[in-house]
């Protein structure tokens, strides 16, 4: 059974910020103000979604999976 | 206890790593250490036999007591040279000729820490060492990735097979080839819990205390406030057209699966520490009245610490070492100083250090030296602006280069040359592959 996107991606998330109430995350905020996440932080997330969905996200597309629901949108767009 | 950090005074073994019969050559890692700021894994600066362990797990000690003795010289050994806390002895560094880094291997100076198997019978009061890091020299073919579970799981890389590309050992094949949840290649390091094999753990499991944070904090509050006490700053900037560099990059990622991707941090990395090698006025540390020029290049990197903090670890010889192999070791400090568990050699050897703020940051940052360093090299955000060449406008990616150094040390030319230098080797992104 295909887990929800959703979780899958905030999991991902959780292990680059874990001290983050993902529970209250806005979907349409930018993760990478609502979490200070930083380009090391934005490769790890795109290789965590790779390692998980199989997905390849190019460079030019981090700014698609910027905000929760960008990024929910994007993966299932692709497939995921 | 070695000093790891100027403000530190006491330390408290947590974990030993050898026992006494246990033979030790310099580099080994032998204890894990709790500084208040980060947990440290203790590097061993003399060979030999362990004798005696004279400090028990838990007990905290004075900088400068005495841990182990070794048999070969009958004294105790200490983790850092008798003659100083501090950096080591340095040759000034010679100007390197060849700036373009275009060997796959990094030069044979990185050392391999490999944690020495501890004996069963010392207990574990805290958190599992890190497993044994992938010697450098002989380059295993395998994704960054597939490198950091190996260390999480303690597998040495060379025994994995690879699925990947032109027998490229991937993160799987490291997972695969462990037998059981906390079997490891190195047979005494034991793993607190069993690593969960589809958990990505990039940065940190667990945020850090209030307690750890709060230290850490302390650590940079007295670092700074010695800083301005003490060296008389001035400041020169540099603006530098990035599109080469960005186009350089852009083809270069293409290239590379998602878990190679280079960031921009390691080309600016690795062009600080050219210009450095080019510039020794700039690279070393200001003791005892005079500046002493360090024989390597080893930056320190500032990394903001997820709660509020900075820690600036070493990367070491980070002009040596190819683009790639400056990824993986940086990706994986970060994580590491996130978790605020470095080893000694990371807090001790920074000869300058960097300082790069992401794009969502200000224009430029003018900052702060850490003591006894004699320069801090920042790079703003990315901005696209105004550009004039050649009589015409245009508009680029600029970034802005900023020096702060130590007018004991040197001046605006040395400094000048420096950053003149980082912005050649920016613009010339090729040859800092």
């Amino acid at each position: 059974m295909k887990r929800p996107l959703r979780e899958l991606v905030l999991e991902v998330l959780g292990a680059i910020a874990p001290e983050a109430d993902l529970a209250a995350l806005d979907p349409r905020a930018d993760l990478r103000d609502e979490l200070e996440i930083d380009s090391m932080d934005l490769l790890h997330f795109a290789i965590g979604l790779h390692e998980q969905t199989g997905i390849e996200i190019p460079e030019s597309d981090y700014p698609r999976i910027a905000t929760l629901a960008g990024c929910v949108a994007y993966l299932e767009a692709r497939g995921a | 206890m070695p000093s790891l950090g100027a403000d530190m005074e006491v330390g408290t073994v947590l974990t030993w790593y050898v026992g006494p019969g246990d033979v030790v050559k310099r580099g080994d890692i032998v204890a894990l250490v709790d500084t208040e700021k980060a947990e440290i894994e203790i590097e061993i600066w003399n060979a030999g036999r362990v004798a005696r362990i004279l400090v028990e797990p838990g007990r905290e000690v004075p900088v400068g007591a005495p841990l182990l003795v070794l048999e070969e010289t009958g004294e105790a050994a200490s983790a850092a040279p008798k003659s100083e806390r501090g950096p080591r002895p340095p040759a000034p560094l010679r100007p390197s000729s060849a700036t373009s880094a275009t060997s796959a291997k990094p030069a044979a100076v990185v050392d391999a820490r490999i944690p020495i198997p501890r004996p069963s019978s010392v207990p574990v009061p805290s958190e599992v060492p890190s497993a044994p890091r992938a010697p450098s020299r002989e380059r295993v073919r395998a994704t960054p990735l597939a490198r950091r579970v190996a260390r999480e799981l303690g597998v040495d890389l060379s025994r994995v097979t690879g699925t990947g590309p032109e027998g490229r050992v991937r993160a799987d094949d490291v997972r695969a080839s462990q037998p059981a949840p906390t079997a490891v290649a190195s047979p005494a390091t034991e793993t607190a819990a069993p690593v969960a094999p589809a958990r990505l753990a990039p940065s940190a499991d667990q945020p850090l205390s209030a307690e750890r944070l709060a230290a850490i904090r302390r650590g940079m509050a007295n670092a700074m406030a010695r800083s301005k006490r003490e060296i008389p700053h001035y400041y020169l900037e540099l603006d530098v057209d990035m599109s080469r560099a960005l186009a350089w990059l852009e083809a270069a990622n293409r290239e590379r699966s998602v878990e190679q991707r280079l960031l921009l941090q390691v080309l600016l990395l690795k062009a600080t520490a050219l210009a450095l090698a080019d510039v020794p006025d700039l690279n070393g540390h200001w003791l005892d009245g005079r500046f002493v020029p360090a024989a390597s290049v080893h930056l320190g990197v500032a990394i903001a610490v997820r709660g509020g903090g900075l820690l600036a670890p070493a990367l070491h010889d980070v002009d040596r070492r190819s683009l790639d192999v400056l990824m993986h070791d940086l990706s994986d400090l970060v994580a590491r100083a996130r978790r605020a568990q470095l080893r000694s050699s990371e807090v001790r050897d920074a000869t300058a250090t960097v300082t790069s703020l992401s794009d969502r940051g200000p224009d430029r940052v003018y900052g702060v030296i850490y003591p006894p360093q004699v320069a801090l090299v920042g790079f703003g955000g990315l901005r696209e602006r105004p550009w004039a060449q050649a009589g015409m406008l245009g508009v680029r990616p600029v970034l802005s280069i900023t020096l702060s150094a130590d007018h004991r040390a040197s001046d605006g030319q040395q400094g000048t040359r420096l950053l003149r230098r980082i912005a050649r080797a920016l613009e010339e992104p090729e040859k800092l592959a």
